[in-house]
């Protein structure tokens, strides 16, 4: 930690002699909450959708590029690799969708009581499974 | 910046076990963070063996029976015992609240208690809230007005102009929803914090006050207010029931809206 808060992390002891003092736990200590637990998730997801974009641009300039660029990419995409990447691709999206929507209604003032943060909550977290359940359903069925 | 890991002085190791006494009959173990400046030693975990058919039943109470019977070094905040005053706020079983208003019975196991997260440590379970106290000072927490108050009556409000205050002016300045929140144990230095801001919000909100302008320009800043990422472990944790989280959010609403 390298700001203002800096200058407090020193003390004295009974002698009057300066000390280092120590930064007491967080992250070691603090019990994972419904709360930041969805929160980090949504920032992970975020993260993981621009990886995921890459590999969108990938398939698209494949795509573009030619059959043979086109079938190499398609085949990276239906290997078991490939298939987890784009399982990942799709939690990704539909969480980050979903908390999203939550963030929405919250900067406009609704659903901020923890009552309704809890509920809402754990219904991104159903939908989310929901959602990429029925993409996969679709995606399946049209391969 | 966001440092995960604690620096290597910090780091907390095993401490001492005192055993309790023979006959005890209701058997429970306290691991409490103890770190003493004087002796150049890392933090450690002491555990205390306390029988709880001695023992008042808040946290607060083992601590104190701690302090009176066994080991008279162990250092913490206390003074009301009834959830008024925010002394005793620490992390007790992993959340933060006020040791005097947590039962032991709602602790499943041995009960682990650390000081406030991610603060300088002045002793055992005592942070320094230096910081803290500065960023409350900071958003000038008091009524201001040019308009001077009826020479012999107090500046009225309607009843609706008070209910706006309700659930602000509740707050105890513990720190606890402040020192639960990731965004602050990384940006401390600059963002104020959910206590702070709840504060701002109380005064922002009172009808009587002249400076409301003033103050939202204050908080218009990327670090001091919109550092909060609506992550709510600070309404999670408020022992007074109190919501921090939705007060910024209001805060950020009024700074939109008088964008016009």
């Amino acid at each position: 930690m390298t700001d203002i808060r800096d200058s407090l992390m020193v003390g004295r002891s009974s002698d009057g002699r300066l000390v280092r003092r120590p930064l007491s736990p967080h992250l070691q200590v603090y019990r994972p909450q419904i709360t930041s637990v969805l929160s980090i998730v949504n920032r992970a997801t975020g993260i993981a959708l621009c990886a995921g974009a890459l590999l969108l641009v990938c398939w698209l300039v494949a795509a573009a590029s030619g059959e043979a660029a086109y079938a190499g990419v398609s085949a990276f995409m239906r290997s078991p690799i490939g298939l987890l990447l784009l399982f990942g691709w799709t939690v990704s999206l539909w969480y980050h969708f979903c908390g999203g929507l939550r963030h929405l209604a919250w900067d406009v003032g609704f659903g901020l009581d923890l009552p309704q943060v809890h509920r809402s909550g754990w219904a991104v977290v159903i939908a989310t499974a929901a959602l990429t359940v029925l993409t996969w359903i679709v995606a399946i069925v049209l391969m | 910046m966001a440092e995960f890991t604690l620096p290597a002085n910090s780091k907390v190791r095993t401490g001492k076990t005192h055993v309790a006494a023979k006959g005890a009959t209701r058997l429970r173990s306290f691991k409490i963070y103890r770190w003493n400046p004087d002796d150049g030693e890392n933090p450690r975990t002491d555990t205390y063996e306390i029988d709880l058919d001695a023992c008042g039943p808040m946290v607060l109470d083992a601590l104190i029976k701690i302090k009176n019977e066994v080991d008279s070094t162990l250092t913490f905040r206390r003074s009301c015992r009834e959830g008024i005053c925010g002394s005793c706020a620490m992390n007790i079983d992993g959340t933060n609240t006020l040791a005097c208003l947590k039962p032991i019975e709602e602790v499943k196991g041995a009960v682990q208690i650390n000081p406030l997260p991610h603060m300088p440590v002045v002793k055992d379970l005592v942070p320094d809230l230096s910081q803290a106290y500065a960023q409350l000072r900071s958003i000038e927490p008091w009524l201001q007005a040019d308009t001077p108050a009826p020479p012999d009556a107090e500046r009225r409000q309607s009843r609706e102009e008070r209910a706006k205050l309700d659930g602000l002016w509740e707050c105890i300045l513990c720190f606890c929803c402040t020192t639960s929140c990731p965004s602050y144990w990384w940006n401390g230095d600059r963002y104020l914090g959910p206590a702070v801001l709840l504060a701002a919000a109380r005064w922002i909100n009172d009808s009587r006050d002249e400076r409301t302008g003033d103050r939202l320009d204050a908080l218009e800043d990327p670090f001091k207010l919109y550092r909060c990422h609506t992550i709510m472990n600070c309404t999670q944790t408020c022992p007074k029931g109190l919501n921090p989280a939705k007060a910024i959010a209001e805060i950020k609403q009024l700074l939109v809206e008088r964008q016009g």
